[in-house]
């Protein structure tokens, strides 16, 4: 009864009939059982989640991850702002990647003495430290993407090198020669200002506003050895 | 409680006060981000005060160095540590880098674009693009020497890229610690005015090596002459920015030490540029070498690999 006054003393005015007017005629009687059930639906859909996963066939699991792999491919080849490589990251697209291009850029050489060429170890170290290098200057220089996103989009913005790569592969079939040399660098720049392009959208945005060259040279400079790795690849 | 009477507004008129007019007031000098690299009290002076100039920066050198004294607070341990020596922004980094690229005589290239804000990016970034602009532009001259001939191969040269890193980081850093060592030492002997900080040598060092990246990329021009004249003009720009930077710090001392001291700092750099030329042309020499070597042993099973270590310069 006392709090029914304060209330209306709170409005400021003398309401005739205070709030709550009718609650102490209620009385509650001890033989009204208080029973039921309290479900929270957020942790039974959790539990319901884990447990689909988990009894879920092998080949639903892949598909799955797959598909968000392919997902996020189509991201990279048709670059707009959006934040799918961003909030579900995940590092088997730039593992499939990297081991691609590492194999393809394998020469088929024998005698490995003469071969200066990369081996398949050289190019998977200068691809993951060259991605982690430029994650962690660009979190020094400040940028608020997180360790694991920015690896994300480094690796699968290599995806259009891959692609000059595989048709680098197709051409040297052909007859070497100035036109063969031409067509190849016109495919490796072509790719690599897209894997530049691509890369910017989704990381610029994440880096303090006036240091945005300074966090995107360095993927320039990546993307550009990388190139030149594909550029200067011959076959024995 | 006052009475309304006691409030009362002060005019002080005309607030803008110099510290020339009035040399009690205290001024705040708020400055914006596009005057604080090149601001410079009136116009250039004559060289009587080129002394004062260079030795103290100007006006707001202590307050940078009250700024300097609030930044490195963190312990090292942790990642904020690390932030605070990358803390430039794109204009502060390019502005560095001209002045790496035009040195002034007179002006101290520590006093007037470093301002006890350091930076590591710089110097590691200019030193990897240094590493990779060697390599590349070194096997595109060989190519372009050889488009014409049929024999020849075309192999790109990695693993001389970690030689050519360790040897450029090497003396990117290592050369900055001997040298601030020997200023320390040099210190507690003879009082110096001007001292510099470990990261502020560091700091010089990278972006003096600035000047060699589109020196290498020059340096696809097949001529010999055109390549040593690109190596001594190299070498005067980057060594004057270095000799400008460390005369004010040795001047102090004992005649002939100071002397030795930057003709040491030069020579290390002449050295440099030198063993860059090499490199340089290390990357399509050794090659040819190796594969006309390979031609004449064609006919062998196995064994007469070339040693890939030998460079041997024929040109």
């Amino acid at each position: 009864m006392a709090k029914a006054v304060e209330s209306s003393g709170e409005l400021g005015t003398t309401s005739p009939r205070p709030l709550f007017a009718g609650l102490s005629d209620i009385s509650i009687s001890q033989d009204i059982p208080v029973e039921g059930e309290i479900t929270i639906p957020m942790r039974s859909h959790i539990r319901e989640f884990d447990s689909s996963t988990l009894n879920e066939s092998v080949q639903n699991t892949i598909m799955r991850d797959l598909k968000a792999v392919g997902k996020k491919f189509m991201h990279v080849l048709y670059p707009r702002k959006s934040n799918t490589l961003l909030r579900d990251w995940d590092l088997w697209g730039p593992l499939i990647l990297c081991v691609t291009l590492a194999l393809m850029l394998q020469r088929s050489s024998v005698d490995s003495e003469q071969d200066g060429g990369p081996q398949f170890a050289e190019v998977f170290v200068i691809i993951w430290f060259g991605a982690v290098t430029i994650t962690v200057n660009s979190k020094l220089l400040g940028g608020n993407i997180s360790f694991f996103q920015s690896l994300c989009v480094l690796g699968y913005c290599i995806l259009p090198l891959t692609v000059a790569m595989l048709v680098c592969r197709l051409v040297l079939l052909a007859e070497q020669g100035p036109i063969n040399f031409m067509v190849r660098l016109f495919v490796v720049i072509v790719m690599f200002a897209w894997s530049i392009v691509a890369s910017t959208a989704f990381l610029a945005d994440s880096q303090p506003p006036n240091r945005k060259a300074l966090a995107i040279y360095p993927v320039f400079l990546f993307y550009f050895v990388i190139s030149w790795m594909i550029l200067t690849f011959t076959p024995q | 409680m006052a009475a309304v009477d006691d409030l009362q507004f002060e005019e002080f008129g005309n607030v803008t006060t110099t510290p020339a007019e009035n040399p009690d007031a205290t001024t705040i000098n708020i400055e914006g981000p596009d005057e604080s690299p090149m601001h410079q009290p009136g116009p250039p002076r004559g060289s009587g005060g080129e002394e004062d100039d260079e030795l103290l920066g100007n006006e707001d050198s202590d307050k940078t160095e009250l700024l300097a004294g609030q930044k490195k607070s963190s312990p090292f341990w942790t990642f904020e540590y690390y932030q605070t020596f990358f803390d430039v922004d794109t204009y502060q980094v390019f502005d560095r880098i001209k002045g790496s690229l035009l040195p002034i005589p007179g002006k101290n290239f520590v006093r007037l674009y470093i301002r006890s804000n350091p930076d590591l990016y710089g110097p590691f970034w200019i030193c990897a693009t240094l590493v990779f602009a060697i390599a590349i532009s070194g096997n595109l001259s060989n190519f372009l020497i050889h488009l014409g001939e049929r024999t020849y191969h075309y192999v790109p040269e990695f693993r001389k890229v970690s030689i050519a890193a360790t040897i450029i980081y090497a003396y990117a850093w290592l050369v900055p610690l001997a040298l601030w060592g020997f200023l320390v030492w040099r210190n507690s002997k003879v009082m110096n005015i001007v001292s510099y900080s470990f990261l502020e040598i560091v700091c010089v060092y990278g972006y003096s090596l600035f000047v060699y990246i589109p020196t290498a990329v020059l340096w696809i021009i097949p001529q010999k002459a055109v390549r040593w004249i690109l190596v001594m003009i190299a070498l005067g720009i980057s060594g004057s920015v270095l000799a400008m930077t460390f005369w004010p710090a040795v001047r102090e001392d004992n005649r002939r030490v100071a002397l030795a001291t930057i003709v040491a700092i030069v020579l290390l750099h002449t050295l440099l540029s030198v063993g860059c030329l090499f490199s340089f042309m290390c990357f399509g020499v050794c090659l040819s070498w190796t594969w006309h070597l390979l031609q004449e042993s064609s006919g062998r099973a196995d064994g007469m690999a070339p040693p890939s270590g030998i460079c041997k310069v024929s040109h």
